[in-house]
């Protein structure tokens, strides 16, 4: 990563950024540019490298965050009209130490409206395209920050990542994605998904950026009561022997070019010494089922606070107080939102609860068990990220089920809380970037990072 | 047919935690500016986390150990669902599943036992005040730390459930987990009361009355709701279930038009805030600090303190905590001068944050004892302990300034009576005294007192004049 210094100046970094901004605005990566003030920081940091000061390990690097993650700069929409206007008073965690290391924000991108979406289609703003093919979608719901650091705009971009959202996008622009451990990284600051599943994570173009990245952003958050006490740093790097592939994911549902891919880095590690070990996890194939049932009833609860009443849009010409709620919501939600809203209400309604809610949160114990049981087997998970590569805008708008479809194998590791990293293995024969995700136990994540070198 | 009622009654005690109970901001809004003590967390920003308030789980813990409740070791939080511009999240975050206070009981004066079905925290809405085409919101106390008391339904008449209610405020005053000011909604109750033909082993109908906010009021619309469902069966009808609203003007309970009778809350378990998990180590060292409750000061000065008079003092944890420190044999004329004397004065909520020490009201109680204080001055001086420019002073000192130590020296006491037999203008009421006339002693013993400027013992003034004039 490049980071001003005696030879480079920060500003020259962020005009450079900006100017790519621009050059690909055809793209609609961002929902807001922030020139004025990137500039601004970049010449507070070049000022302190003249006087010698120190300066932070990201001093003068261009990032762009995901517009669910509030910060002072523009308005935080979550691409969502009903947070049209909203400019928040308070900055994220997360941005908060990437920017005391010196990290320049350079502007918010785009995503699937309150990040429901797996193609950034759904987003208030029109979808981005793909970073290698104009007709293909972004993936998502972080499509925005994955083709800002797949176009090499910036050095990274945040994410969050409900089902897939930060681990998808990046195998459909190839690039490098991190959904980490439940809880490694604070929540604080970022529009809520469904709390038990959001996890905040990366994009960039290497593995030691990531790495680095997480020694600055993961921790303990005293604002956010889930996270996990600090263990990125301390935790121990020790080179894995097994390697698990999950026969539930080898069938016709995966596309031939991506199951061929995994089967070349399967071997490639044989040759280098490591067992693969064939593992048998029956229970995945309910993940999406409850995944789709626990998620939206979370999103019904955190969407409840887009009122109209305090920020954000609100409706005009609504009598009472009714109308305002009914009004502002309707127009304010794209369809997508409604959707999860409905079957939010609906497992969540009391003669359902048990049905649903209640069933779906069993089946996801008894997930977090097969990992586990998995992870006896093996030392980390070689998988697919999603059954295709990057699909055509538009081709799978109006078929819902085709669209969470994509989530199939990335969803069950946000139900288990592991980590997940995506990892560009190379291109079909169209010219798209491949994925392959490697999935490790809880805490793991550090390992996880430094063996995605070993597939390069 | 004769009816009997059975009431449960659900109560909301907010707690006095110097922080809400899901974000660091000011927690006691008395006196201060609508919407000021409101965090980015009560407001419901985008991507704000609820912190979970410790201090809110020790008041907890007081609370349900003041109720002689189980206290859960391990416990959660669930979200409760609805639309009103009184609650910013849309939700509000309550324990509908796994409460930290389980089962207990309350003992009434009356030595009636009520049991509690369970008690759990939950963060208070915010209140809308309502003109004719527009209301106002205020937040400041989104997010105050409740607990809801559920008791059992084992009450059955308007006056245990006034003596509940009492009792239950009495008790979260002691436990010091409540201002407990109900004329500002500290506490609250909702009363479900049903009736049902004496005898049969079936409940009634119930209607809940909400938001009680006094004792009276609960008295009076329980006994409003009885005389309601008893003509209601008498006339072969049937009770509704419903929510039902009080007047204290009106003396009448009216029912509540809501569109939506069974509201769907659809809770759902809170996954911001992890499960709660006690060591009952925490729990056992948090119980320990709960201090004296009504029931021990009860056992403690039975006999000593009449009834009546204790029961009045109970609703003052200040002034029993103060009798607690008190030598027995000063009990009762401190109690005596707690109630007839502070209680009774204008100022008395401002005495009681303020009370005097044991060592000054143990002087005052001794100085009464050994006569140096008639009745009357011992009042006065008592008084003038809350004096804040007396403040500094013992209370001999403040006697002695105020001139009311009583001359209790019989040499003294003789000089200054004769010196009174020798002026003229007793004369006459000498003679008339030793004529038989005997009120006349009390103008002679009051000349004597002028004389001594009100210093001297009058009963042992008259006991001197008496030998003298025989």
């Amino acid at each position: 990563m490049k980071t001003a210094n005696k030879t480079i100046t920060a500003t020259e970094l962020v005009k450079e950024a900006l100017e790519k901004a621009k050059k690909y605005e055809e793209y609609n990566i961002f929902t807001f540019l922030n020139e004025e003030g990137a500039l601004k920081k970049a010449k507070e940091i070049d000022e302190r490298i003249a006087r010698g000061e120190k300066v932070g390990k990201l001093a003068g690097v261009p990032f762009a965050i995901k517009d669910n993650y509030l910060s002072p700069e523009g308005e935080t929409t979550a691409s969502a009209h009903i947070l049209e206007g909203f400019t928040s008073p308070i900055t994220a965690t997360s941005v908060e130490k990437l920017e005391a290391e010196g990290a320049i924000l350079i502007g918010r991108t785009n995503l699937d409206a309150f990040a429901h979406g797996s193609s950034t289609e759904n987003s208030y703003f029109g979808p981005t395209l793909n970073a290698y093919d104009k007709e293909r979608v972004a993936g998502g719901s972080s499509g925005g920050s994955a083709v800002a650091v797949a176009l090499d705009i910036v050095e990274f971009a945040t994410g969050s990542d409900t089902g897939g959202s930060i681990r998808q996008p990046a195998s459909f622009n190839g690039v490098y994605g991190l959904k980490p451990t439940y809880g490694a990284v604070s929540r604080y600051g970022v529009v809520a998904m469904a709390s038990s599943t959001d996890c905040m994570g990366f994009f960039t173009k290497t593995p030691e950026d990531m790495d680095l990245l997480m020694s600055i952003a993961a921790g303990q958050d005293p604002k956010d009561m889930t996270t996990l006490p600090d263990f990125y740093e301390k935790s121990e790097v020790k080179k894995p022997k097994k390697i698990g592939v999950v026969k539930d994911f080898d069938n016709d549902s995966v596309n031939a070019e991506i199951r061929a891919a995994l089967k070349t880095k399967t071997e490639e590690l044989k040759k280098k010494g490591y067992e693969i070990v064939e593992l048998d996890m029956p229970t995945l194939k309910y993940a999406l089922a409850a995944y789709y049932i626990i998620v939206p009833a979370e999103v019904t609860s955190n969407l409840s606070r887009y009122d109209g009443v305090r920020y954000g849009f609100r409706s005009d010409n609504s009598k009472d107080l009714e109308a305002l709620y009914e009004n502002t919501r309707s127009e304010g939600f794209m369809p997508e939102n409604k959707r999860r809203i409905m079957i939010g209400n609906f497992v969540l309604s009391s003669g359902f609860y048990d049905a649903y809610f209640l069933k779906a949160a069993k089946a996801r114990t008894l997930i977090v068990k097969e990992y586990e049981e998995a992870f006896k087997k093996c030392d980390f998970i070689l998988t697919p990220v999603s059954p295709n590569y990057a699909f055509k805008l538009g081709e799978k708008v109006n078929d819902p089920i085709a669209m969470y479809l994509e989530d199939l194998m990335s969803v069950s590791l946000n139900l288990a809380g592991v980590p997940g990293l995506s990892v560009p293995v190379g291109k079909a024969k169209n010219g798209l970037p491949l994925g392959l995700q490697l999935v490790g136990p809880r805490r793991s994540d550090k390992a996880l990072i430094e063996f995605s070198k070993e597939l390069k | 047919m004769k009816y009997y009622p059975t009431i449960g009654i659900e109560c909301h005690v907010q707690l006095s935690t110097k922080t809400k109970l899901f974000s660091e901001v000011d927690n006691d809004a008395r006196g201060k500016e609508p919407n000021s003590c409101v965090s980015p967390v009560c407001y419901a920003l985008p991507g704000m986390l609820p912190r979970l308030n410790g201090e809110a789980i020790k008041f907890a813990i007081r609370a349900g150990k003041a109720m002689n409740c189980e206290i859960n070791a391990s416990s959660r939080f669930d979200r409760k669902h609805y639309f009103y511009p009184d609650s910013p999240k849309g939700y509000q975050i309550t324990q509908f599943y796994h409460p930290i206070i389980g089962a207990g009981y309350v003992e009434l004066p009356s030595g009636t036992k009520i049991r509690i079905e369970h008690a759990h925290l939950e963060g208070d809405a915010g209140k809308l005040t309502h003109f004719d085409n527009y209301s106002l919101v205020d937040l400041n106390r989104v997010d105050t730390p409740l607990i809801e008391i559920v008791s059992m339904p084992d009450i059955h008449s308007a006056k245990d459930a006034h003596d509940y209610c009492k009792e239950l405020w009495r008790l979260m005053r002691f436990a010091k987990v409540t201002y407990g000011d109900l004329y500002n909604g500290n506490m609250r109750f909702d009363v479900n009361v049903s009736i049902a033909p004496e005898g049969s082993d079936k409940l009634g109908t119930r209607a809940e009355v909400k938001n009680l906010n006094s004792f009276r009021s609960v008295e009076r619309a329980v006994e409003y709701e009885i005389a309601r469902q008893t003509k209601i069966l008498e006339a072969g009808e049937k009770v509704v279930q419903e929510t039902r609203g009080w007047s204290d003007a009106t003396g009448k309970t009216t029912g509540q038009r809501s569109k939506e009778e069974a509201k769907d809350y659809r809770y759902m378990p809170e996954p911001d805030i992890p499960p709660i998990n006690l060591s009952r180590q925490f729990i056992n060292d948090e119980a320990a600090k709960l201090p004296m409750m009504p029931s021990d000061y009860r056992e403690k000065f039975n006999g000593k303190i009449p009834t009546d008079i204790l029961e009045i003092l109970l609703d003052y944890p200040e002034l029993m905590e103060k009798l607690n420190g008190i030598d027995e044999k000063h009990i009762t004329i401190i109690s005596n001068l707690f109630t007839s004397v502070l209680l009774a004065e204008e100022k008395s909520a401002e005495y009681l944050n303020d009370l005097p020490d044991v060592k000054k009201l143990s002087d005052l109680a001794e100085m009464n004892e050994k006569k140096e204080l008639s009745s009357t001055a011992t009042k006065e001086v008592f008084l003038r302990l809350f004096d804040p420019q007396m403040k500094g002073r013992d209370t001999k000192a403040i006697a002695k300034e105020l001139g009311l130590i009583q001359e209790n020296d019989l040499g003294a006491l003789e000089a200054i009576v004769d010196a009174v037999l020798a002026k003229p203008e007793t004369k006459k009421a000498q003679d008339d005294f030793r004529n038989g006339e005997e009120k006349v002693i009390g103008f002679l013993v009051g000349q004597v007192m002028k004389e001594s400027k009100g210093k001297a013992n009058p009963s042992a003034v008259q006991q001197i004049l008496r030998d003298k004039l025989k």
